[in-house]
């Protein structure tokens, strides 16, 4: 069958839609903060033969950016192996196992088959980030895990919901191994109603152009977004690009995890190798494989934003797999770092890769850390136990196009910071400063964005503070004779005594009592060029405003006062 | 008392239109090309053009973009702040996420620079307990510092203040018996709500404008009164209603979406006058389109609304949503071979090709000049002209050769496209407030909006369109018809279980004598007083909120649970029995309600012909579906009253082009809207 473009792009459309619907209606009856008010979440379309990316809605997490479609692949082969049980109309497929195509066990994924004449049409998937999931630390980031076991409950792909009905066994055994069950369930109807509606808009769409029509259009929107990702690709000269990027460390060792990337542009094809990257770590900074996959296409989407999001705009894109490495973990090998942490340090050696060859497309590092500071402990004026959990932002990288943006959230994110005033509200504790991290902006002609310097106070009961955060031995790398932007930096004030955390931006479990305090500075962008370039001007304002001391400038920008 | 003349004048970014209706309902138009240097000139003209006695007018309701611009162009004036010690940059680094999802780059600017945000000590927590005390010695040398900078308003903006405004409201005098004008302003006296970025972002812009606004209004004040005027001036809101002059800088946030809000107003009136009461608004102009729900003739209203991205004003506005671009969203083939329309828009300058400004790009609007669906002879916004043969070489160079199609098959498909993500985006507004796009009609206004508004209805599923007698006039209408209204938001954000029913109808008093005495000093005739009370809620554990509305201001808790139970059920068709509610906020709107205003004489009823035969001026060929048709065209102020016109068919007017596609049912009401029942898709 042979379409027209129109109709192609009219049906193209559609499909977005539906994925639009179902991430908004996620969020808006989600419980979790994190996906109701982060946005931590996604919903797309899969194909029915292998669970390949069709539509992905544009609100989605970028880390999820065609993640969904590997779990759904391995689904479809367990059940063709007989491992999992056969789907039937209504059924929800509950899934969390990193090893499986997935994240880490917070990303839990809903998967739902769409019937058409009695055959399986595609699939309809969601992942939310649950806020727990079991495992030893509230919130699953445990900096000293050494297996999966550590981190949660993991979850092969079981039915949750039997044509159309939810399995109270397979609720009742989710719900007594996390913590705040109680409010789990609000969000599984949430994710369950975001699919249900995704499969009755999908309908409408296939009743109006017709089944047959709408296949032709996949098959042939999926060709034409190989076409135009070759298309952008040639933006980059031939040849080979490499770079180098570190993880501080895995929370257990303290050493350097070492990313290498060889970016190959040859013909129409951009191949990604990273061979020589650090083995896997006993820590929770490994990658699995559906993640890696994945920081690559969101890397190259920062650098190409028009680029679709479906499995043909990845085909021109190859990424050979990293086995041995830390970037294609197994069994039983902790995770949690993987979407949180390491995606963004393969971002950032995608970016630093190509900057010189696309210099107008790429920036320096952003900050690169999501900045998660857990808080557990018991309030005694409430009588109850809480968890607090803070994703922080910080600086982006100086770009052809300006300065770096300051406090902006993370690389594989979308979301806001939570105000300090609703953060006080539900937890003891006050934060004494939320400011701008002066001097943190990597020099350079276009300098990095300023991290977020914060201290916040325990005033009542004891707690124990976690942190799994990165850049912490070295800062987001400057690009084109840029600096890097300052380190991410963490002190925990305890009677009055300055504790350093031995691997700088992870620990965990750090007792607290009242009055005690917790500093977090978080990472500088790197800067973009030769500081010395930099417009005089607008150094002078950087140091009238205070963002640099006049003793920074002149050493970092060779500013006088004069000037 | 006002019994004579009202006249609406809105400012809008290329026009200031004006409505006029005398004491004995006839209508006087008018428009006039903005003045963006002072807005005054414009209006002036407009009045001039109207032929507007202002000795007999009593009244003159003001919608205006002044402080809309200078928040967009960041054309401020020099503005201070003081804040609790360690929260200085609050301002600067917001809640920050990015300015897209993809692409790493991007850039804010603060709406008061970092030089003059000063701190103070003083520390209130979130209970409202005062953690350390006010230094109101260093709020006195911070106010003095930043007189010495050359402010001329200041914001006092501390943690907490909503929870216990006590320093807020001291460090307020105290800088008030320094500061040498009124252009003082405290975050709770705005808006008593939780979030510190939200809360002092609506404090900033609402001082940085409020002398600009001050000085607008004066001096309009000024030249009115110099030509003769002696009546009541109002100025609109944001929130639909709108506030006598003399008040409305006070709390001049409040003005900055007022131009989309009162074209929705005008809309809920238009709509309930002629019996249909649930709407949404599809306003398309040159550059962009904004989108508005009505249930119940009762706009939708949010406190939520951001302005520019990170720019979030926090007071109760008309819930307008820019969906994209409008008739200068321009088209082209992507690498893909796929055509796409926008994001890229002509803007106004250059525009599209058809305005002859040197536009070079093909857009919706020369799309629609290919097809036939309008022409550029009859639009006053457009000054020079390019040829048909022009757009037509464009469309064939960029669209048709890389698509296979001639120019004008191009433009269809231009067309096409842009409807079916225009009416995605709409379906997207329509859902995330709630609703059903099929259980709404389609209320076009704007210089494009009756345009494209059949083929929209027909991708909504939509089955009635209106289309007023006056699209392009709306904003200036809706001043005319507005109400007096006060809005009042309480966070308490408070479980049920630790809320007692007295506390709930205390808030409530509270906020019905602040609204009441506010109406009490605005002299402007009002028919009746009404009041509407709400709450937000939600689920504890949850983050976003429901409003639930209540029906009296001293409700039973139980009843309230069981509402807000029933509204969640409807929305999101789940039921979480087992799980604790919580009320956030507590809300009253007290509105002084305006006579009513006779809408029939807004096409005067003098020119209108007996037969529709008479009102056909020609033919022309349009483009429907792959085909050329012959559409008869109808001058819109020449229609008999009760008409009815079968697509295909053009009817045109002044400001606008209405397009009727094959199968359409046009019919006239008494009002003289047009009500179109639009043909299967």
């Amino acid at each position: 069958m042979s379409l027209d473009p129109i109709t192609l792009t009219v049906i193209q459309a559609g499909l977005q839609q539906v994925c639009d619907e179902m991430d908004l209606a996620f969020s808006r009856a989600a419980f979790s903060p994190v996906i109701a008010e982060a946005d931590d979440r996604s919903d797309g379309i899969y194909s029915a033969e292998d669970g390949s990316l069709i539509a992905q809605g544009a609100k989605g997490l970028p880390v999820f950016v065609g993640v969904m479609q590997y779990s759904t692949r391995v689904l479809i082969e367990r059940i063709r192996d007989g491992e999992t049980a056969p789907p039937e109309p209504g059924d929800v497929y509950i899934v969390n196992d990193p090893y499986l195509g997935g994240t880490h066990l917070m990303d839990v994924r809903f998967v739902r088959p769409v019937y058409r004449d009695g055959e399986i049409f595609c699939w309809l998937s969601n992942t939310g980030h649950w806020p727990d999931t079991g495992g030893s630390v509230p919130g699953g980031f445990s900096a000293h895990a050494t297996s999966v076991e550590q981190e949660g409950l993991r979850l092969p792909p079981v039915k949750l919901f039997k044509r159309g009905t939810m399995d109270q066994e397979i609720f009742q055994i989710i719900s007594s191994n996390i913590r705040v069950a109680d409010q789990r369930i609000g969000d599984i109807k949430a994710q369950a109603a975001a699919l249900d509606l995704g499969e009755a808009r999908l309908a409408a769409l296939l009743d109006r152009y017709g089944d047959d029509t709408v296949k032709a259009a996949i098959a042939e929107l999926r060709q034409r977004a190989a076409t135009q990702m070759r298309a952008l690709i040639q933006e980059i000269p031939e040849g080979e690009y490499n770079s180098v990027a570190y993880v501080d460390s895995d929370g257990v060792v303290n050493e350097p995890l070492k990313i290498c990337l060889k970016v190959t542009r040859a013909a129409d094809f951009l191949t990604f190798d990273f061979g020589g990257s650090s083995p896997p770590c006993q820590g929770p900074m490994n990658s699995v494989l559906a993640t890696t996959l994945s920081s690559v296409y969101l890397a190259v989407r920062h650098l190409f934003p028009e680029a679709p999001i479906s499995a043909g705009a990845f085909e021109p894109l190859r990424v050979i797999r990293p086995e041995g490495t830390f970037l294609d973990a197994s069994y039983p090998r902790p995770v949690s770092g993987c979407a949180a942490e390491v995606s963004q340090r393969i971002a950032e050696a995608v970016f630093a890769a190509l900057v010189e060859a696309i210099p107008h497309r790429a920036t320096a590092a952003p900050a690169g850390t999501s900045g998660n500071f857990a808080l557990g402990g018991f309030d005694p004026l409430t009588g109850k136990g809480y968890v607090m959990y803070q994703l922080t932002g910080g600086g982006y990288g100086g770009s052809a196009d300006g300065d770096g943006l300051a406090n902006g959230c993370s690389t594989i994110g979308i979301s806001k910071a939570q105000p300090v005033e609703i953060l006080e509200q539900n937890y003891p504790i006050l934060f004494r400063r939320y400011a701008l991290h002066e001097g943190s902006g990597g020099a350079g002609k276009f300098r990095g964005g300023f991290g977020l310097d914060y201290e916040v106070e325990l005033r009542r009961g004891e707690a124990r503070a976690s942190f799994v955060m990165d850049h912490g031995r070295y800062g987001p790398q400057g690009a084109l004779g840029g600096q890097d932007g300052e380190t991410n930096k963490v002190t925990v004030w305890r009677s009055g005594e300055a504790y350093m955390p031995p691997h700088l931006s992870k620990d965990q479990d750090i007792k607290m009592e009242p009055g005690d305090r917790v500093h977090v500075r978080t990472p500088g962008g790197g800067g973009y060029g030769d500081p010395a370039k930099r417009d005089r001007a607008a150094v002078a304002e950087d140091v009238r405003l205070g963002r640099y001391s006049s003793e920074a400038a002149g050493r970092l920008f060779n500013y006088r006062q004069s000037d | 008392m006002s019994k004579g003349e009202i006249i609406g004048i809105d400012v809008g970014g290329t026009f200031t239109d004006l409505v006029m209706i005398d004491h004995q309902g006839r209508v006087r138009l008018a428009k006039s090309p903005t003045t963006p240097e002072n807005q005054a000139y414009g209006v002036l003209a407009a009045l001039e053009q109207g032929a507007v006695k202002l000795t007999q007018a009593d009244l003159i309701v003001h919608g205006t973009t002044t402080t809309t611009n200078a928040v967009l162009e960041r054309k401020l004036c020099k503005t201070g702040l003081i804040t609790t010690f360690g929260f200085r940059d609050v301002l600067e680094l917001g809640r920050r996420t990015r300015p897209q999802a993809y692409g790493m780059k991007g850039n804010f600017r603060p709406i008061i620079p970092r030089d003059l945000r000063l701190e103070v000590i003083e520390r209130m927590d979130a209970q409202g307990q005062v953690v350390t005390p006010l230094d109101e010695a260093a709020v006195v040398v911070s106010a003095k510092q930043l007189l010495a900078l050359e402010c001329e308003a200041v914001v006092i903006h501390f943690l907490h203040s909503y929870a216990n405004p006590a320093h807020e409201a001291l460090a307020a005098k105290i800088v008030r018996d320094i500061w040498p004008n009124a252009f003082v302003v405290a975050g709770h006296e705005l808006l008593a709500e939780s979030r510190e970025y939200e809360r002092g972002v609506t404090a900033a812009v609402s001082a940085s404008v409020q002398p600009l606004l001050e000085r607008y209004i004066a001096s309009l004040r000024h030249e009115l009164a110099s030509a003769g005027f002696g009546g009541e001036m109002l100025v609109m809101n944001g929130n639909g209603g709108m506030v006598s002059a003399s008040e409305v800088s006070k709390e001049a946030a409040k003005t900055v979406m007022s131009g989309p809000a009162s074209g929705v107003i005008a809309a809920a009136a238009t709509g309930k006058a002629s019996g249909i009461v649930n709407l949404i608004t599809y306003d398309m102009g040159g550059t962009s389109t904004d989108v508005a729900l009505i249930r119940d003739a009762t706009p939708t209203v949010s406190s939520e609304i951001e302005v520019e991205y990170a720019l979030p004003i926090h007071v109760p506005m008309v819930d307008v949503r820019t969906v994209g671009a409008g008739g200068g969203s321009i088209a082209r083939v992507n690498a893909a071979g796929l055509l796409e329309v926008g994001p890229e828009s002509a803007g106004a300058d250059p525009g599209p090709i058809c305005y002859g400004r040197g536009g070079q790009e093909p857009t919706i609007s020369d799309a629609n000049l290919l097809l036939g669906r309008f022409e550029t002879a009859n639009m006053q916004s457009i000054s020079g002209q390019a040829t048909r043969e022009r757009v037509e070489l464009v469309f064939q160079e960029k669209l048709g050769n890389k698509l296979g199609l001639s120019a004008v098959e191009a433009a269809a498909a231009v067309v096409r496209i842009a409807n079916a993500k225009m009416a995605g985006a709409i379906r997207m507004v329509s859902i995330s407030l709630g609703a059903d796009p099929r259980d709404f009609a389609l209320f076009a206004f704007g210089g494009a909006g009756p345009l494209h508004a059949s083929a929209l209805a027909k991708e909504l599923g939509t089955p009635t369109v209106l289309v007023p007698a006056r699209p392009g006039l709306a904003n200036a209408l809706g001043c005319v018809l507005a109400d007096l209204r006060h809005d009042y938001v309480r966070t308490l954000n408070r479980p049920f279980d630790h809320l007692e029913a007295a506390e709930l109808h205390s808030i409530f008093m509270d906020q019905i004598a602040a609204g009441e005495e506010m109406l009490d000093r605005e002299s402007v005739d009002i028919q009746e007083r009404r009041r509407v009370y709400s709450v937000d809620m939600q689920y504890v554990g949850q983050s976003h909120i429901l409003r639930v509305s209540l029906d009296t201001d001293q409700p039973e808790m139980g009843e309230v649970l069981k509402r807000f139970r029933a509204v969640y059920k409807e929305r999101f068709r789940i039921e979480l029995e087992g799980i604790q509610a919580k009320i956030v906020n507590v809300n009253t709107s007290v509105i002084g309600v305006r006579p009513p205003l006779d809408l029939s004489k807004l096409i005067d009823p003098a020119g209108r012909m007996t037969a529709l035969a008479d009102a056909q001026n020609g033919q022309r060929r349009v483009f429907f579906d792959g085909v050329w048709l012959q559409a008869p065209i109808y001058w819109r102020d020449k229609l008999p009253l009760n008409f009815e016109i079968t697509g295909p068919a053009i009817v045109e007017q002044m400001d606008t082009t209405v397009l009727l596609e094959p199968g359409d049912v046009a019919k006239g009401d008494a009002l003289g809207n047009m009500i179109i029942r639009v043909g299967v898709l």
